[in-house]
C-alpha cells in the first residue's frame, strides 16, 4: 500500500504519452484507434486516481510527498538561494481534484469519439485533450505554487488550442474562433500576472513555495485528534514515514525500487544531513520501513524549525508571534503581507475561474467544440481558481479583508452572470454564463471560509455542468443532423431516415470542417431554432432534465446538497461567526446574494428546458433531429447518475436518516486532513426549505412565461422583451451588460491607439527618423562641414569621399555586379584584417604558459 | 597546466578561423562544398564547446581552461583566454547558434540571387571566431578587438545580402555601435593603464585589494564615469531603451542568418559585458546606478512589448520584442543577487534560442512568400501543420510559458528583482506587467500568421518544410523544452561563478552602506 503514492507520477505521464502518440502518429490511425488511445489514457489516469484514493482510505488519509524519478530538480541554485523541485503531493484535496479531472475527463473523451466523428483533425483533438489532462494534473498534484503555475498556464494554452480548434472555418468564423482563443489567453495572463506577484511575495516572505514539506502535518488539530479514530493505523504510518526519509538524492533510488512513500517526518527538513545516511541505507537495503524500530511519532510540527516548514506552516507560526517581514526598503507585518498575497492570488483566480472583472473570455470560449466546453470551460480548468483558494485556505482564512473581497467578487459574479444567462439565445452561452455564476458560488463559499462547501460544489457542479454541456452538444449535434436531413429531403430526395444515422453523420462532419457553404445562416446553437426535442431525443432529454434539476438545486439532486451547504455556511458565518465583523458581513452578503442567484439559476435553466425540449419544433431541423449515438449517450447517462446521487457524498448528519445510509459529512471529513479550515456544518431545515422554495418558485415563474402557447417563436423575441415592464431589463441581459463594449472602449482601443502612437510616432517618426537620422546624423554632418573649411578641407574631404566610395562599392555588390575588382578588394580586406590579428596573436600562442 | 599546452579554449576559438581559411581555398562554384565546409566547421566548434562544457568543473567559480601568453608586454597586454560559468554557457550558445544560422542559409534565396556564397560563409565563420573570442577573452584589450571585429562581418552581411535598405541599415549599425565602443575604449585604456595590466582577473583582484583604485564618490565620480563608459557601449549593443533605434533597421534588413546571429549572440555581448566588466571593476558604481539602469530596463520591457504590438512587419515585431526581452536580462543583472543574475544569464541563452528561432520562422516564411508583412499571411497552420505546431512552441517559449525555457529565465529574473536590495517591489510589479504584454504581441503575431481561414491564393500551396528546416526547428524545440523542464544543467554550470560575483558586489555594497 505504501508504494501507491508513487503512482502519482504515472497519472501525469499517461496522458502525456497519449498526447505524444496522437500528436505524431494519430493521423495514421483513423478515428477508432485515435479516440481509443485518448480515452484509454484518460481512463487509465482515472484508475490511478482511484488507486490513490484507496491508498488514502487505507492509510488514514496520510498525505504523501513524491519526487518523480529522473526529473528530481527544477529551478535550483546552489547554496539554497532558490530551490523549487518537481514534487508532487498526494493528499485528500489533490486526490479529489484528480478524481474529478480524470473521471469527468474520461466521460468526455468517450463522448468526443462520437461528437468529433468525421472531423478532419480528429486525432489532433484527442491529443489536445490528453495534453490538457496532463497540465491539469500537474496543476492539482504539484506540491508547490510554481508547479501549480506550470499547470495553470499549461491548461491555458490547451484552452487556447481548443477554443481555436476550428481556426480555419470559412466565412470569418475561423478568425472569430481564433480571436476568442486569444482573448481567453490574454485575460488569463492578466490573472497570471497576479498569481506571479503572489508567488514572488510568498517566496520572499517564506523562502520557499512548497505547500507542505515532507513530513509536515497539514492539519495538526486533526492529526492530534488521531483523525476520526484509527490511532493504530496512524502510528504505523509514523513508523513507515520515518524509514523512508525523503532526501532528494536518494529518492530516485527509492522510487526505482518501487518504494516511494515520502511521508517522512524529517527533523532537518528538506535535504537534512542527519537523515541522509539513514535514508541512503534504507534505499539500498532490502529492509522495509516497517521492520525498523519505531521512531517517535509526531502529531504536530513543533519539532520542525520554522524555516523548514512549507508556506502555510510558516504563515501560522509567523502569525503567532506577529512577525514583521523584511522587504528591503520596507517592513510589513505578516497580516498585511497575507492580505497582499491573497489579493494577488484572487486576481489569478478571477482570470482562470472567470470572475469579475476578468470573466468576459468564458462566454466567447464557447467557440470551441462542445466537449471542450464541458471539460475545460465547465468542469475542470475553470475550477482551478477555487482549488487554489481552498489550497491556500490558511492564507485566506487569516486575511480577513481579502476573504471579504473574495466573497463580494464571488457573489457579484454569481448574480451578474446569472442575470446575463437569462437573456441569451445560444444554448451554450446560457450554460457558459451559468458556469460563471456557479463559479461565483464556489468563490463566495471560499470567501466566507466554507472551503469544504466550495469543494463540494466544485465536485457536484462538475457532474451536472459537464452533463449539461454534453447534453447541449448532443442537442446541437442532433439539430445539425436534423438540418442536414431536412435539407436532403428537400433537395436530394435520397430519403435518409433517422435510423440511417451513419450516413448522416458522415455528412455531418462538414459542419465541423470547412465546407458547409449551403447552410451558413442556420445556427444550430440558437435555441429559437429548437423546440419539442423531448420526443426526438429522449435520452438527451431525460439526462438534461436531471442536470437542470441538479443545477437548480432541487431535492434530492446533487446541486441541492452542495448549494445548501454554501447557503448554510453563509448563514452560520453571518449570524454566529466570531472571526470579525467583515466575516459576518460577508456571510450575510453570501446568504442573500446567493439565494437570489439561485433563483436566477432555476429560472434560466427552466427557460432553456422549455425552449429546447418542450413545445413544438420551430424549425425543420428540430423536427428531424435524431438522437445521438451510443458514444455520446453513455457518458450522458453516467453523468446523470452522478448528478442524482453525487450529493450523497456529503450528506449532513440529521436529514431524514440519510446519514445512516450514506454516512455523515463524508466529503468534509475526507478533506479535513489537508484543508485546515474545513469545518462541518449541520443541516438547517428552514434554510433548505427556503432555498428549495426559491428554486421551485423561479421554475414556476419561468414555466408561466415560457411554457405552452407563449413559447418563443421564430419571431425572435423573448416574452420578457415583449412585456414593457421587463423589456429593458431583458435587453440589458441580452447585451451582456455591455461588459465587452466597456472593456473595448476603456482598455482595448486605448491600448491599440497608444501602441500605434508609440510605434509610429514616438519610436519611428520622432526617435528613429527625427532624432537619429535628422538631428544626430545631419548635425554630425553639419559640424563636419563647419570644421572642414577652417580646419582641413583635404582630410575631411578624403574621409567623406572614402565613405562615399565604400558605400558605392557595397551598392555595386548589392546590384550583383560581378567585377573581379570588387572580389579582389573584399578578399584582400578580409585577409588583411585576419592577418593582422593572427600576427598579433601568434607570438602569444607560441609562448603560452 | 603544463607549459606549452594548448588549452581547449584556444582550440574552440580557433576552429572557426581555421575553417574560414579552408573556405578561402574553395572555389566559388563549389557551392555545396562551401556550405558543407561551413557547417562542418561550425559543428566542429560546437563539438569542441561541448567537450569543454563536459570537462567544466561546476564547483569552481574561477577561470578554467586558461591559456595565457605574452602579447604586448610593455602595456601588460596578453593573449589571455579562459572560461568561467558566465562565459561557458555563452560559448556553448554561440557554438549552437552558428550551425543553426548556417543551416538556415541552406535554401536562402538571396544567396543564389546575389551570389558570393563563399564570402558569406567566410563572414559567418569570422563572426563565430570573434564572438567566441569576446566571451573567452580575459584580457581587456583582446576583448575589445574581438568585440570590434564582430562588427565587420555583420556589417557586410547586412550590407551585401540584406533587404532593400541594407546599406543604410548596415552603416547605421556600424556607426551606432562604434560610437559606443569609443567611450568604452577610453574607459578601458584608463582602467588598463591605472591598474598596470589589462588582464581581467588581475584588475578585479586589484579592485578588491584597493577599492580606491577607481575612486568612487557618488554617482558622478571617476568610477562612475568609467562605469558609464562601459555601460553605454554595452547598452547600445544590448540594446537598452533608449539606444535601441538601430535594432529594427538592422534586423529588418539583415538576411535570416544575420538576424539569427544578431539576436542569438551579438546582443548578448552587451549584457555579458555588463556582468563581466561593469560589476567586477566598478562595484560601487554598479550599485549606485542600479536603480537608474533598472528603470530604463523596465521601460524597455514595457515599451518594447508595447511598440511590438503595433508593427505590421513580422521581423520588426520580433525585433522590438527583443528590446523587451533584453530589458528583462538587464533588469535581472542589476538586481545584483544570485536569482537575478543567474536568471539573466539563462535568459540570454533563452532569448538566443527563442528569438533566434522566431527569426528562423520568419525567414522560412519569407523564403516562401517573399514578404514579411503580417497581413500577407493567415491560416498558415492549416497549410503547413508541422510548421505551425513547431512555431507555436517557439512563440510560447518567447512569451514565457512555464515548462518552456523563457519562463525559467523570466521567473528567476523577476524573483530576483522583487527581492533585490537595489530594485524591489515596484520594479518587479511593472516588469511583471511585461508578461501580459508579451502574450498580447506574441499571440497577435501567431494569430495573424497562422490562424484564420486561408484567404490569399498565394498561401494555399506553400512548399512544405525541407528536412534541414524541420531538423532545425525540432532541435530548437527540444532545447526549449530541455531548458524549461530541467534548467539545472545550465544553472549548475554558472552558479558558482555567479555566486562569487554576487558576493564581490555585495561585499562592496556593504562597505558603501557602512561608510
Amino acid at each position: 500500500m505504501e508504494n501507491y503514492p508513487g503512482l502519482v507520477t504515472a497519472i501525469i505521464i499517461i496522458p502525456l504519452v497519449g498526447f505524444l502518440i496522437n500528436m505524431f502518429w494519430g493521423y495514421r490511425f483513423g478515428e477508432k484507434i485515435s479516440g481509443a488511445i485518448g480515452s484509454v489514457a484518460a481512463l487509465l489516469s482515472f484508475g490511478v486516481a482511484l488507486l490513490l484514493y484507496i491508498y488514502l482510505l487505507n492509510s488514514n488519509f496520510a498525505a504523501a510527498v513524491v519526487n518523480p524519478p529522473i526529473l528530481d530538480r527544477w529551478i535550483e541554485m546552489a547554496n539554497g538561494t532558490l530551490s523549487i523541485p518537481w514534487q508532487m503531493r498526494v493528499d485528500t484535496l489533490s486526490v479529489t481534484m484528480m478524481l474529478v479531472v480524470t473521471g469527468i475527463g474520461s466521460m468526455i473523451h468517450i463522448y468526443a469519439i462520437g461528437y468529433m466523428h468525421g472531423d478532419p483533425r480528429f486525432s489532433r483533438f484527442f491529443s489536445y485533450l490528453n495534453l490538457f489532462l496532463f497540465f491539469m494534473l500537474i496543476l492539482v498534484t504539484g506540491n508547490n505554487f510554481l508547479m501549480m503555475f506550470v499547470g495553470w498556464e499549461g491548461v491555458g494554452v490547451c484552452s487556447f488550442l481548443l477554443i481555436g480548434f476550428w481556426f480555419d472555418k470559412t466565412n470569418g468564423v475561423g478568425w472569430k474562433n481564433s480571436l476568442a482563443a486569444r482573448k481567453a489567453m490574454i485575460l488569463n495572463r492578466v490573472g497570471d500576472f497576479g498569481l506571479l506577484m503572489a508567488i514572488f511575495m510568498m517566496f520572499w516572505t517564506f523562502g520557499t513555495l512548497d505547500y507542505f514539506r515532507p513530513g509536515e502535518i497539514a492539519n495538526v488539530e486533526w492529526a492530534a485528534g488521531g483523525g476520526h479514530g484509527e490511532e493504530a493505523g496512524h502510528s504505523e504510518e509514523g513508523a513507515a514515514e520515518e524509514g523512508h526519509g525523503a532526501i532528494p538524492a536518494s529518492v530516485t533510488v527509492a522510487m526505482a525500487e518501487g518504494r516511494s512513500r515520502q511521508q517522512a517526518v524529517q527533523q532537518e527538513g528538506h535535504g537534512g544531513e542527519g537523515e541522509a545516511a539513514a535514508a541512503e541505507g534504507e534505499a539500498h537495503g532490502e529492509t522495509d520501513g516497517h521492520s525498523e524500530p519505531a521512531l517517535p511519532v509526531y502529531t504536530d510540527n513543533n519539532h520542525i524549525e520554522t524555516s523548514q516548514l512549507g508556506v502555510f506552516g510558516q504563515a501560522e507560526r509567523m502569525l503567532e508571534d506577529h512577525h514583521e517581514v523584511d522587504f528591503g526598503p520596507f517592513n510589513l507585518p505578516i497580516e498585511t503581507v497575507l492580505v497582499i498575497i491573497t489579493l494577488f492570488m484572487l486576481l489569478g483566480a478571477a482570470g482562470k475561474s472567470a470572475q469579475i472583472p476578468l470573466f468576459v473570455w468564458l462566454p466567447d470560449a464557447m467557440a470551441g467544440p462542445t466537449p471542450v466546453s464541458a471539460l475545460i470551460h465547465a468542469a475542470t480548468m475553470v475550477t482551478a481558481g477555487v482549488y487554489m483558494i481552498v489550497r491556500s485556505n490558511v492564507f485566506f482564512y487569516e486575511a480577513q479583508l481579502s476573504s471579504f473581497v473574495v466573497t463580494v467578487i464571488g457573489v457579484s459574479t454569481a448574480l451578474a452572470a446569472g442575470y446575463m444567462a437569462m437573456g441569451q439565445w445560444d444554448i451554450k452561452r446560457v450554460l457558459a454564463y451559468s458556469t460563471i455564476s456557479q463559479l461565483g458560488f464556489m468563490i463566495a463559499a471560499a470567501g466566507i471560509g466554507a472551503y469544504a462547501a466550495a469543494m463540494f460544489h466544485l465536485v457536484t457542479h462538475a457532474f451536472f455542468k459537464a452533463l449539461l454541456f454534453l447534453g447541449s452538444g448532443s442537442v446541437i449535434h442532433g439539430v445539425e443532423h436534423g438540418h442536414h436531413l431536412a435539407h436532403e429531403r428537400q433537395h436530394g430526395g435520397h430519403g435518409h431516415g433517422h435510423d440511417d444515422h451513419d450516413a448522416a453523420a458522415a455528412h455531418g462532419h462538414d459542419d465541423h470542417g470547412d465546407e458547409h457553404a449551403h447552410h451558413d445562416d442556420f445556427d444550430p446553437q440558437d435555441m429559437r431554432n429548437m423546440g419539442g426535442l423531448a420526443e426526438r431525443m429522449p435520452i438527451t432529454f431525460i439526462t438534461y432534465m436531471i442536470g437542470t434539476l441538479a443545477l437548480a438545486g432541487i431535492f434530492p439532486f446533487a446541486g441541492f446538497w452542495s448549494k445548501d451547504e454554501i447557503l448554510l455556511d453563509g448563514y452560520l458565518v453571518g449570524f454566529f461567526g466570531d472571526k470579525g465583523p467583515l466575516y459576518n458581513l460577508g456571510g450575510f452578503i453570501a446568504l442573500g446574494g446567493l439565494l437570489i442567484a439561485a433563483g436566477f439559476t432555476a429560472f434560466y435553466m427552466w427557460r432553456q428546458i422549455q425552449m429546447v425540449f418542450f413545445g413544438q419544433a420551430r424549425t425543420e431541423a428540430a423536427h428531424h433531429a435524431p438522437e445521438s449515438n451510443a458514444f455520446m449517450c453513455i457518458p450522458l447517462i453516467v453523468l446523470a447518475v452522478l448528478s442524482v446521487f453525487g450529493g450523497f457524498f456529503n450528506t449532513p448528519s440529521n436529514v431524514l436518516g440519510l446519514d445512516n445510509i450514506f454516512g455523515a459529512h463524508l466529503f468534509t471529513s475526507f478533506l479535513e486532513p489537508s484543508v485546515l479550515h474545513a469545518h462541518v456544518a449541520d443541516f438547517n431545515p428552514f434554510l433548505a426549505i427556503a432555498a428549495l422554495a426559491v428554486a421551485i418558485g423561479a421554475i414556476m415563474l419561468a414555466h408561466r412565461i415560457y411554457a405552452g402557447s407563449k413559447a418563443v417563436t421564430a419571431s425572435n423575441t423573448d416574452p420578457l422583451y415583449e412585456n414593457g415592464s421587463t423589456r429593458r431589463m431583458w435587453a440589458f441581459a441580452n447585451a451582456r451588460m455591455y461588459w465587452d463594449q466597456f472593456y473595448g472602449a476603456l482598455l482595448e482601443q486605448p491600448f491599440n491607439r497608444s501602441s500605434k502612437f508609440l510605434a509610429d510616432k514616438l519610436d519611428w517618426a520622432f526617435w528613429h527618423d527625427y532624432i537619429h537620422d535628422t538631428v544626430i546624423f545631419k548635425g554630425f554632418n553639419a559640424i563636419g562641414q563647419l570644421l572642414s573649411k577652417p580646419v582641413d578641407v583635404g582630410i575631411i574631404d578624403g574621409i567623406v569621399n572614402a565613405v562615399g566610395a565604400v558605400v558605392r562599392w557595397i551598392a555595386q555588390w548589392g546590384r550583383g555586379l560581378q567585377t573581379g575588382y570588387v572580389r579582389t578588394y573584399a578578399v584582400t580586406l578580409l585577409l588583411g584584417v585576419v592577418l593582422v590579428i593572427v600576427l598579433l596573436i601568434l607570438p602569444a600562442l607560441t609562448q603560452a604558459r | 597546466m603544463p607549459e606549452s599546452a594548448i588549452s581547449i579554449t584556444t582550440i574552440t576559438l580557433f576552429i572557426p578561423l581555421v575553417s574560414m581559411f579552408i573556405l578561402l581555398f574553395l572555389k566559388e562554384e563549389q557551392a555545396q562544398f562551401i556550405r558543407i565546409g561551413a557547417l562542418a566547421g561550425s559543428l566542429l566548434t560546437l563539438g569542441a564547446a561541448v567537450v569543454m562544457w563536459a570537462g567544466f568543473d561546476i564547483t569552481n567559480p574561477n577561470l578554467q581552461f586558461v591559456q595565457r601568453g605574452e602579447w604586448i608586454p610593455t602595456y601588460g597586454i596578453s593573449y589571455y583566454v579562459g572560461v568561467d560559468g558566465l562565459s561557458m554557457i555563452l560559448v556553448v550558445l554561440t557554438a549552437f547558434i552558428v550551425p543553426v544560422a548556417v543551416l538556415a542559409s541552406w535554401h536562402m534565396h538571396v544567396l543564389e540571387e546575389r551570389g558570393r556564397q563563399k564570402l558569406y560563409y567566410i563572414f559567418i565563420m569570422l563572426l563565430e571566431f570573434a564572438m567566441i573570442g569576446s566571451f573567452v577573452a580575459q584580457d581587456l584589450f583582446l576583448f575589445y578587438i574581438m568585440f570590434e571585429v564582430t562588427l565587420v562581418p555583420m556589417y557586410f552581411m547586412i550590407g551585401i545580402w540584406g533587404a532593400e535598405q541594407r546599406v543604410y541599415a548596415a552603416i547605421k549599425f556600424f556607426l551606432y555601435t562604434i560610437a559606443g565602443s569609443i567611450l568604452m575604449l577610453l574607459a578601458l585604456l584608463y582602467v588598463g593603464i591605472n591598474a598596470g595590466t589589462f588582464a581581467v582577473p588581475e584588475i578585479t583582484a586589484a579592485v578588491r585589494a584597493n577599492p580606491a583604485l577607481f575612486p568612487f564618490a557618488g554617482m558622478f565620480s571617476t568610477q562612475s564615469f568609467l562605469f558609464l563608459g562601459f555601460l553605454i557601449a554595452f547598452a547600445i549593443k544590448t540594446p537598452m531603451f533608449p539606444f535601441h533605434s538601430w535594432l529594427p533597421d538592422a534586423h529588418v534588413q539583415a538576411p535570416t542568418a544575420g538576424s539569427i546571429i544578431l539576436a542569438g549572440v551579438l546582443l548578448k555581448l552587451g549584457t555579458y559585458g555588463m556582468a563581466r566588466f561593469c560589476f567586477q571593476f566598478f562595484p560601487e558604481a554598479s550599485v549606485a546606478w542600479a536603480p537608474t539602469v533598472g528603470v530604463l530596463a523596465v521601460i524597455g520591457i514595457l515599451y518594447g512589448a508595447w511598440v511590438s504590438y503595433a508593427q505590421t512587419d513580422v521581423k520588426k515585431l520580433v525585433a522590438y520584442s527583443s528590446v523587451s526581452h533584453m530589458g528583462f536580462v538587464v533588469l535581472g543583472l542589476f538586481a545584483l543577487n544570485a536569482q537575478g543574475i543567474n536568471g539573466a544569464i539563462l535568459q540570454m541563452v533563452n532569448h538566443g534560442i527563442s528569438t533566434g528561432g522566431l527569426f528562423l520562422l520568419v525567414g522560412m516564411l519569407y523564403e516562401r512568400r517573399h514578404t514579411k508583412a503580417l497581413d500577407a499571411f493567415g491560416g498558415i497552420w492549416k497549410v503547413m501543420p508541422l510548421f505551425g505546431g513547431l512555431s507555436l512552441v517557439i512563440t510560447l517559449s518567447s512569451m514565457g510559458l512555464p515548462g518552456l525555457n523563457g519562463f525559467v529565465g523570466e521567473f528567476t529574473i523577476l524573483l530576483g528583482t522583487f527581492g533585490s536590495e537595489y530594485l524591489g517591489f515596484f520594479f518587479a510589479l511593472f516588469a511583471t506587467l511585461g508578461v501580459i504584454l508579451a502574450a498580447v504581441y506574441s499571440l497577435y503575431m501567431y494569430q495573424k500568421v497562422f490562424m484564420g481561414e486561408v484567404v490569399k491564393e498565394e498561401n494555399k500551396h506553400l512548399e512544405p518544410l525541407h528536412w534541414q528546416e524541420t531538423l532545425l526547428l525540432v532541435v530548437i524545440v527540444i532545447v526549449i523544452i530541455w531548458i524549461g523542464v530541467y534548467p539545472a544543467t545550465f544553472f549548475g554550470s554558472m552558479d558558482a561563478s555567479v555566486n562569487q560575483l554576487v558576493q564581490q558586489v555585495s561585499a562592496v555594497a556593504q562597505s558603501i552602506v557602512s561608510r
